[in-house]
């Protein structure tokens, strides 16, 4: 129960109340983004219980992600260099 | 799925397992315990402890919240849910957790008019749809989930919804992070932090691990790249002799947490003076309770609470699992007397329990694929 899955922003359906579209993997239903500050269509959101916890933010995604695949190049570099040598 | 997939990549996680495997020494044993059953569920389901040195030992922690729950609290709910005219709502996790009086199941099944939900906001709607019924929401959970319970209180405020009560069990992470610290049978050399317990409270609650007790923190995403890196991270302390709080988690953490989300927390609750904690017994400043401003939706208030506490039967080890001390298969019950069907102790309910991770990924012994 203390899973939580991104979502997409739609539109906000109730200003009042806080709620919001969001499409998860296809699927469409609103959560509440009052723990939010302002939420736009189109941004990303965590959900948990119904209510957005977070906003996912696109720059420090795309950095870790950048640093995973930097360590990925390295292992494929050293692999590619492991099968270049020809010890005797 | 963006945000996702992307994490899962297999051929990145092997690049990282190579890292880790150069960053640790040879002759040393490390334990790492990952705090948050959301974790244990992640590292299991996709292997992620297999791609790891065997010197690289995961150890479980505390945060399940459906775990912790002790047994005399389900029964304070069965007997709720049993009152005249009771709509009783709980999310799903909760009907099979075993009280010393059965569970919420069994009591659906008796006549108890007992209903699951995904969020608070829909036993809020339960209740605005049933004028004539009393609606309990039996709210668990950290710092994570306790947010949308108060949300939801606050509008069951300002819409005057009479009907509505919360049975509240939140719980705060940091209390029985002390206790493990302080326990003695316990040696850890670093944390992986939760990862959505650190959206609401931030990074910086953790500070006093490694300030008062020489340990790194990671706080850590859910997808086992992720975790990898985090494990990574935390060796990579140890091995440049640092030791501070690390955010891998960037993306959905910041640094100080969620103030708004902070602000409804200390609006609609205050701290007991102690909570029980199943297996951990009880640790003081733990849990949550609804605030003066909110007492009269208070379950506890609102009904005769038997409020009895019930020892957690012998054969039952979660107290061990929980710390850490044991794994899941060193139970002496696990998989025979207590699997998910019929679970004699909390961690076998939930998927994020550490029993049902091991039972529902295979983990029966101790072998493991080293790579
Ligand atoms: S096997 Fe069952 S009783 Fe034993 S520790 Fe796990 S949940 Fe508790």
């Amino acid at each position: 129960m203390c899973l939580a899955i991104p979502g997409r922003v739609l539109e906000i359906v109730d200003e009042r109340n806080r709620l919001a579209r969001v499409d998860v993997a296809g699927v469409q239903r609103n959560v509440n983004v009052g723990l939010l500050d302002a939420v736009d269509a189109g941004d990303w959101v965590l959900i948990h219980v119904g209510f957005a916890m977070s906003k996912v933010d696109e720059e420090e995604a795309q950095t870790t992600l950048g640093l995973l695949q930097r360590m990925g190049e390295a292992y494929e570099q050293e692999l590619e260099d492991l099968k270049g040598s020809a010890i005797g | 799925m963006k945000y996702v997939d992307e994490y899962r990549d297999a051929e990145l996680g092997r690049a990282l397992a190579a890292e880790i495997v150069a960053t640790v020494e040879p002759g040393r044993h490390y334990k790492v315990m990952e705090v948050c059953g959301g974790h244990t569920h992640t590292i299991y389901k996709y292997g992620v402890d297999d791609l790891l040195p065997a010197n690289v030992e995961l150890v479980h922690g505390p945060g399940c919240p459906v775990c912790v729950i002790p047994m005399g609290r389900v029964d304070d709910g069965v007997a709720v849910a049993h009152e005249e005219g009771v709509i009783f709502t709980c999310f799903g996790d909760m009907m099979r957790v075993p009280g010393g009086d059965g569970t919420l199941l069994e009591a659906k099944a008796e006549g108890a008019d007992i209903r699951m939900v995904y969020s608070p906001l829909d036993a809020l709607r339960i209740a605005r749809e049933n004028p004539d019924r009393e609606v309990v929401f039996f709210a668990v959970g950290f710092e994570t989930t306790a947010p949308s319970t108060a949300l939801t209180l606050m509008r069951a405020k300002a819409e005057g919804v009479r009907n509505f009560s919360v049975f509240c069990n939140h719980v705060t992470i940091v209390p029985p992070l002390r206790a493990l610290l302080e326990s003695p049978d316990l040696r850890l050399d670093g944390f992986i932090g939760p990862g959505h317990v650190s959206t609401v409270v931030g990074a910086r609650p953790f500070e006093f691990i490694p300030a008062d007790y020489g340990k790194p923190v990671v706080i850590s995403g859910f997808e086992p790249l992720d975790l990898l890196q985090s494990v990574y991270m935390v060796l990579r302390q140890l091995a440049d002799g640092r030791c501070e709080v690390e955010n891998q988690y960037k993306r959905v953490v910041p640094y100080d947490g969620n103030p708004q989300a902070l602000a409804v927390l200390a609006e609609v609750f205050e701290l007991r003076p102690h909570f029980e904690w199943r297996g951990l017994g009880f640790i003081s400043h733990s849990g949550l309770k609804l605030s003066e401003a909110y007492r009269d939706f208070d379950s506890e208030l609102r009904f005769a609470v038997p409020g009895v506490r019930v020892a957690d039967p012998k054969a039952c080890q979660c107290g061990e699992v929980l710390k850490g001390v044991i794994k899941p298969w060193e139970c002496k019950v696990f998989g025979t007397a207590c699997t998910p069907e019929r679970p004699i102790g909390t961690c076998m309910v939930s998927s994020e329990g550490a029993c049902a991770a091991y039972y529902n990924y295979g983990r029966f012994a101790r072998e493991r694929v080293v790579v």
